[in-house]
């Protein structure tokens, strides 16, 4: 048998290790930098990844030792935040005698002033250790909640510190005057943090709510039926018009973000296609995104490089096409590669558009390193009267709104025919696929020629929205950002694609004053759903068929 | 009546290995055949010739009269043959009812096209491959549990879905890799009874791989014995029971009489 640790050693090495991270992050400059960003109050960005450390290394703990005495848990909970506390009060206490800068170059007096709360080091060391030790009572405390009130106020206070986190984003809106009484300096002040906190958690409480209701009906099956047929709909319409609206709502600089999540979406539903459907794990997915904005650009530019001065909408059909055709060109010699080998021929062939793109072979035509400028925007016109020209992101947003409508209604149908059920048999066990009579050849090219397609389609809009391309824009972190967000969202899910793409895309890019920390960041966020929530934020539904088609037979 | 397959001379090399040698045989239309061997006999890989997973060296296989040696497993399976694994192969990600609809694959004939667009050839093949789906469901005595994941369920579900997965392309022939293994013996007497029902309510012919004597003697027509890669015996169940060679082949040398010393030797150290 195993042997188990002791509870009280356990509570101590893993106060230990609290501490070895908290000062990690705080030793690579992150909660120096972070507090920069007021999150609730005074409360910044620094103090919640402290926060945040802590409290994982704390929970944890009190998943493993259940069926200990609440008692006894809370004073290892406190054991451990005053160890995790004492080893990072150790640094600013030190630091007053010995300089760590010749070494740890973020050692500074400001993270110093930080970790002492503004007090004078002795005082700063006991308060510090006194703070987290009763931060992990708290948690502790939470912890020992019935299940349901556990999940809302953990999920409350997280929703809290991601709204204080971007109430910048409130103060963009054109209609941020409704929001002004409870945003502070730079973050939520204390009653909007209040505010957030109750919402929340009278969300998840409207939702268990419902869930019971539904429980109660669905023993009048006929009733539950009548229920459910109605608000589907309803939601659907309202999504519509929340999306038609919401750029008039956030304005400029919101709606470009959220356009570059846009176009990752898409991007999203096209690798979630080749990867998430099919199987095929394709690392060179940028490839296409930049032949398709290359396409674009060479066919419409007005400058010297243009050769064909297009509109958008008659170069828009090309680019596609190019994608596509590239797509099925690189699946050919790749057909009889699976897994790690197909990964890293299609990682090679990424670079080798990226290569060629600055080329000095190609300069004459695509422009080498200066890339392709003065790439026109698209033009509306009926009857030669030009309706609307594509200039603000406002505009784009709406390009790129029926861009995603499209590719979310492609992927959705063709996952519910007999080529999305053919890609998924090959995901599973691509020999027993072949042996269901599927034809790997034929479906492994459409599943590329899909993804490339999609790839293409926003490599041609974005090159339309900036205006002007070039190869650093196309490297590789592109194509492990979308891979990244499809594993966040959930393989093989549509919504999942727009979840991950917010979080991945949409978040960095509010978050740009700590660019700095994002691969951390994406490591830690990879790692932690890898542990946490393999299946990702939106896992695909498991499709209920059976009684539905019995159903149909039955009348 | 004219045999449905006609396996001839067929051969199998890997390496210096002879997996498969020069082997003969043949199932008759609406038969239940077995083939029967040691481990390592070359029994899957013969399967394996048979569905197009392997390709034989040397050698003819006639199924309903025409060739089809050298054809994909894709093929093989549009001309009509279906399979089930020694190790149970389904899709477990999927459900049991989309496991089916995959066997229906090769009848289809609907592209990206009509899916995206979803025409009246979309519509109708779908009803028709759900209908289909949950009536082999029923079939196989897996109603209700169409919509659970594939790996969820028990062990002999999963044998029979995924029996219900291969006849799902309506095969002329049903090659059943070891369908009892792992399966207490009232699971098994319920799968003899089930194959037999197979073969007298869809007409199919079966060729099954078995170590279960008692399933094998039960249900077979014909039998073939197969050890290091050779027929050694071929016959009707009682014919196969008193022959030397087989029990020669099952339970060693000394237990058949009339062996010279040496022999026995050779087959020890081999």
């Amino acid at each position: 048998m195993e042997e188990k640790r002791s509870p009280w050693k356990d509570a101590w090495l893993n106060g230990l290790l609290a501490g070895v991270i908290m000062l990690y992050f705080s030793l690579v400059g992150m909660v120096k930098t972070f507090s920069s960003r007021e999150v609730v109050g005074a409360l910044s960005l620094g103090h919640v990844t402290l926060l945040l450390s802590l409290g994982v290394v704390v929970y944890t703990f009190l998943r493993r030792h259940k069926q200990e005495s609440r008692g006894t848990l809370l004073g290892q909970a406190a054991l451990m935040g005053a160890i995790g506390g004492f080893l990072l009060g150790l640094l600013p206490l030190l630091g007053q005698w010995v300089d760590f800068r010749f070494m740890l170059v973020q050692a500074s007096p400001e993270l110093y002033a930080l970790l002492r709360f503004g007090q004078n080091p002795t005082v700063g060391f006991v308060l510090l250790i006194a703070v987290s030790a009763v931060t992990s009572m708290v948690i502790a405390l939470i912890d020992f909640l019935p299940d349901f009130w556990r999940n809302a106020v953990v999920n409350a206070f997280l929703i809290t510190i991601v709204v204080g986190m971007l109430s910048d984003l409130f103060k963009g809106m054109t209609i941020h005057a409704i929001f002004d009484p409870f945003m502070g300096a730079s973050g939520l002040n204390y009653i909007g943090a209040v505010v957030v906190f109750l919402l929340s958690v009278a969300y998840f409480w409207m939702g268990k709510r419902r869930g019971e209701i539904k429980a109660e009906a669905a023993k009048d099956k006929t009733e539950a039926m009548a229920k459910k047929a109605l608000p589907r709909w309803a939601v659907a319409g309202l999504l519509v018009a929340f999306l038609l609206f919401l750029p008039l709502i956030l304005g400029s600089y919101l709606s470009h973000v959220l356009n570059m999540v846009g176009l990752y979406v898409i991007m999203g539903l096209g690798l979630n296609i080749v990867v998430g459907y099919a199987g095929l794990l394709d690392l060179g997915y940028v490839a296409f995104f930049a032949l398709g904005a290359y396409t674009m650009g060479v066919l419409t530019s007005t400058s010297p490089l243009g050769v064909a001065h297009m509109t958008f909408w008659e170069a828009l059909p090309f680019a596609i096409l190019v994608a596509l055709t590239a797509g099925i060109l690189l699946g050919v010699p790749v057909l009889r590669m699976r897994g790690d080998y197909l990964a890293i021929v299609t990682l090679g062939f990424g670079e080798i558009i990226r290569i060629l793109a600055v080329s000095d072979a190609l300069k004459p035509f695509i422009g080498g390193a200066q890339g392709i400028l003065s790439i026109i925007k698209p033009i509306i016109k009926f009857g030669g009267r030009t309706l609307l020209e594509f200039q603000t992101p406002i505009h784009f947003y709406y390009l790129i709104l029926v861009g995603i409508g499209i590719a979310f209604f492609v992927a959705y149908r063709l996952r519910e025919s007999r080529l999305g059920r053919a890609w998924m048999a090959m995901r599973e066990d691509e020999d027993v696929a072949e042996a269901m009579g599927i034809d790997l050849v034929v479906i492994k090219l459409t599943a590329f020629g899909f993804g490339a397609s999609f790839s293409g389609l926003a490599g041609a809009i974005f090159a339309s929205y900036v205006g002007s391309i070039f190869p650093a824009s196309f490297n590789l972190l592109i194509s492990i950002n979308v891979l990244s967000l499809i594993i966040v969202g959930g393989v093989g899910s549509l919504p999942g694609v727009v979840v991950g793409s917010l979080a991945l895309v949409g978040l960095p890019e509010l978050l740009r004053e700590f660019a700095e920390y994002r691969m951390l960041m994406y490591g830690l966020a990879l790692i932690a759903m890898m542990l946490l929530k393999p299946e990702g934020f939106w896992p695909e539904p498991i499709r209920q068929r059976e009684l539905h088609a019995g159903e149909e037979s039955g009348d | 009546m004219a045999p449905i397959l006609d396996a001839q001379g067929v051969t199998k090399r890997f390496g210096g290995l002879v997996a498969v040698n020069n082997l003969d045989f043949t199932i008759e239309e609406g038969s239940i055949a077995s083939v029967i061997g040691p481990n390592g006999a070359g029994k899957t890989t013969f399967f394996n010739c048979i569905t197009g997973f392997y390709t034989p060296e040397e050698g003819h296989i006639i199924f309903d009269g025409h060739e089809i040696q050298g054809l994909r497993p894709d093929q093989v399976t549009k001309r009509g043959i279906s399979r089930t694994y020694q190790n149970i192969r389904l899709f477990s990600n999927m459900t049991a009812l989309e496991n089916i609809m995959v066997g229906r694959h090769p009848l289809m004939r609907h592209t990206w096209w009509d899916a995206i667009l979803h025409t009246s050839r979309y519509h109708k093949e779908e009803e028709e491959a759900l209908e289909e789906a949950v009536r082999l469901l029923n079939f196989v005595g897996l109603a209700g549990l169409g919509d659970q994941m594939a790996r969820n369920l028990p062990y002999g579900a999963q044998r029979r879905l995924e029996i219900a997965r291969a006849l799902a392309s309506k095969p002329k022939l049903l090659l059943l890799d070891e369908p009892t293994a792992g399966m207490n013996p009232q699971e098994t007497t319920e799968m003899i009874h089930f194959i037999q029902h197979l073969r007298d309510e869809l007409g199919l012919s079966i060729l099954l791989i078995e170590h279960d004597m008692k399933v094998v003697m039960t249900i077979s027509e014909k039998i073939a014995v197969m050890d290091f890669g050779k027929k050694i015996a071929e016959g009707k169940p009682i014919d196969i029971q008193r022959n030397p060679r087989v029990i020669e082949a099952y339970l060693g040398r000394g237990a058949a009489s009339g062996l010279s010393e040496n022999e026995a030797t050779a087959t020890a150290t081999a």
